[in-house]
């Protein structure tokens, strides 16, 4: 209700500053927009489909046949973002033999909007993985690594914020906790810091400072953990933060049959999604935008999953 | 604005309001969100596949192909490492054949022989499936950059392994170690290597990857390990030189770790 409030406030206070910029032209807009969200995670390195003897997942995946697909949907829809929640790298020979360089290249063919890191981007050490950013035409965040005494101080933001069609979306990045799960060696002097502490200044500064319209979380944190309910995960993250609209997940390569719907700190509803790995799925939310008026004052948003 | 003062003060009042309520319907940034739907979709050939990726892909899928397609051995069946609970097929193979290349290399360096190896469940990256093992297998299945590395380890710390283990409840590749366990309990009851009872202060030899040597996995006892040999043998090698030599992969279903 608050931002609801902040809005109306936001519109009274810019029609009196704005009275003589007014034109026609904005009659125009139409009355329902229209984000739609495509997304990968744990695609490591599977370039080429599954063969069809696969016991797991024959005849699945494949990058030219994801290229297909988002091209499809780019066709059909006007407000296509491509994202991915991490470890690109490792897991087929493509990483060994050209330590990434041709994921990179292949992502940005796709046309890619933003990733974040997992823990296997780190594979080929921070150095590894700086040398191949010539070849991303995509941009990567991670607002809870802290990168200053590292190459990628700079390099790699906390988030990013895109425009299309007149609608914000603020994207921010978090990873998983590296020590134990990366050689110190490899990851340097980065330094992990606290997810949920991270996310709650990253969804304050893009939902209120910045005035987003949609706050996304590319989280490489995992969905859950059954054995260790204890460590931070997707749905903890979830419930103990608040203006976050979607959590786009990885690391666990957990395949969710449709996107979870949890409650936030403030009662709100957030959308946790996954799309298991290797590049065997495409993750798809669709954000339909009413204009304010339009939309029933008290009427909360309906989710289809 | 200027013109407007001219106008009498209902009329400019009026204006504004009528502006406002213009803004409020027509003005940009004033959208909500009011439906979101979300889906999955099957990355198949249902739409066909973009021409120009895998053209581009083409010629180094080609030099990597000429590698990896190389038949080495023969899988009587599929060995997946999330089909058992305390062990699985894949996980004893990968155990028995580090310890069965990595040994000569380390006795012929140390003069010692290795007593265990533990490896890490998390570190199996695929199937092995059933018929002709080549070369991409070892590449999926292990495809880190890791190397063996021998730590000598005291039964205290060999303990603290068995403890390990029992609690992520994760089937760990593991040979050289018999893990005997209370059935209700889970605690250890006894703990054998090469049949005779660990001694708490006796010297071990553990064969294991340098991630883990590392204290990766948070496999915390390898960090209190009073030294480690590098074999430098990346253990991606020395399963392409297992499966070399080997003709029919064994499936292994010795249990390690046992409740009683």
């Amino acid at each position: 209700m608050k931002r609801r409030d902040f809005i109306k406030n936001t519109v009274a206070s810019s029609a009196f500053l704005s009275l003589g910029g007014l034109s026609l032209s904005s009659f125009g807009q139409p009355e329902v927009k229209k984000i739609t969200i495509l997304h990968t995670n744990d695609v490591h390195s599977h370039i080429d489909p599954f063969p069809a003897n696969d016991p797991k997942n024959p005849n699945m995946g494949g990058v030219a046949r994801r290229a297909a697909l988002v091209e499809k949907i780019r066709r059909e829809e006007k407000n296509v973002l491509l994202l991915d929640a991490g470890d690109i790298f490792q897991g087929t020979p493509y990483f060994n033999y050209y330590g990434g360089e041709l994921e990179f290249k292949l992502m940005s063919m796709l046309k890619y909007d933003l990733a974040t890191m997992g823990n296997h981007d780190f594979d080929n050490g921070i150095d590894g993985f700086y040398a191949q950013l010539p070849h991303a035409k995509f941009d990567f965040v991670s607002a809870n690594y802290d990168f200053k005494n590292t190459i990628l101080n700079d390099i790699v933001k906390p988030y990013k914020i895109l425009h299309r069609d007149g609608i914000k979306i603020g994207i921010f990045g978090l990873g998983v906790e590296l020590q134990g799960l990366v050689d110190k060696k490899l990851y340097k002097e980065t330094v992990y810091n606290n997810p949920v502490e991270i996310a709650t200044d990253m969804a304050r500064i893009l939902k209120q400072n910045e005035k987003c319209d949609l706050v996304i979380c590319l989280s490489h944190l995992g969905f859950k953990y059954q054995n260790d309910p204890e460590k931070i995960c997707d749905v903890t993250l979830a419930k103990q933060t608040k203006d976050i609209d979607l959590i786009i997940g990885g690391h666990t390569h957990t395949f969710l049959d449709k996107p979870v719907v949890e409650t936030n700190a403030e009662g709100k509803e957030v959308l946790i999604n996954q799309v298991g790995c290797y590049g065997i799925n495409l993750g798809r939310i669709d954000f339909y935008f009413d204009k304010k008026n339009n939309a029933t004052a008290n009427s909360g948003r309906s989710i289809i999953v | 604005m200027v013109k407007l003062r001219k106008y009498n003060g209902f009329f400019t009042h009026f204006f504004s309001v009528f502006l406002f309520f213009l803004l409020l319907s027509c003005g940009n940034n004033l959208y909500q969100n009011t439906k979101i739907e979300g889906k999955e979709i099957g990355v198949t050939d249902e739409y066909g596949e973009n021409k120009s990726v895998d053209a581009f892909v083409a010629p180094y899928r080609d030099h990597i192909n000429k590698d990896m397609d190389v038949v080495l051995a023969y899988a009587p069946e599929t060995m997946d490492k999330s089909k058992g609970e305390w062990q699985t097929t894949i996980g004893n193979l990968m155990a028995e054949m580090t310890m069965e290349m990595g040994n000569p290399v380390f006795t012929k360096r140390i003069g010692r022989n290795i007593d265990i190896c533990l490896l890490n469940h998390g570190g199996i990256r695929a199937v092995l499936p059933k018929g002709n093992v080549t070369t991409r297998n070892a590449f999926e299945i292990m495809p880190f950059e890791n190397s063996l590395i021998v730590v000598e380890l005291k039964g205290a710390q060999i303990r603290e392994m068995a403890e390990y283990i029992l609690k992520e409840k994760k089937p760990h590749p593991l040979t050289g170690l018999k893990i005997i366990a209370d059935k209700n309990t889970s605690k250890i009851k006894a703990l054998l290597v090469n049949g005779k009872p660990v001694e708490e202060n006796k010297i071990y030899f553990v064969g294991t990857s340098d991630y883990l040597s590392n204290g990766g996995d948070r496999m915390n006892f390898f960090k209190k390990g009073i030294q480690s040999y590098d074999m430098e043998y990346k253990l991606r090698n020395l399963m392409i030189d297992y499966f070399k030599k080997t003709d029919t992969i064994p499936v292994i279903t010795t249990e390690r770790i046992v409740f009683e």
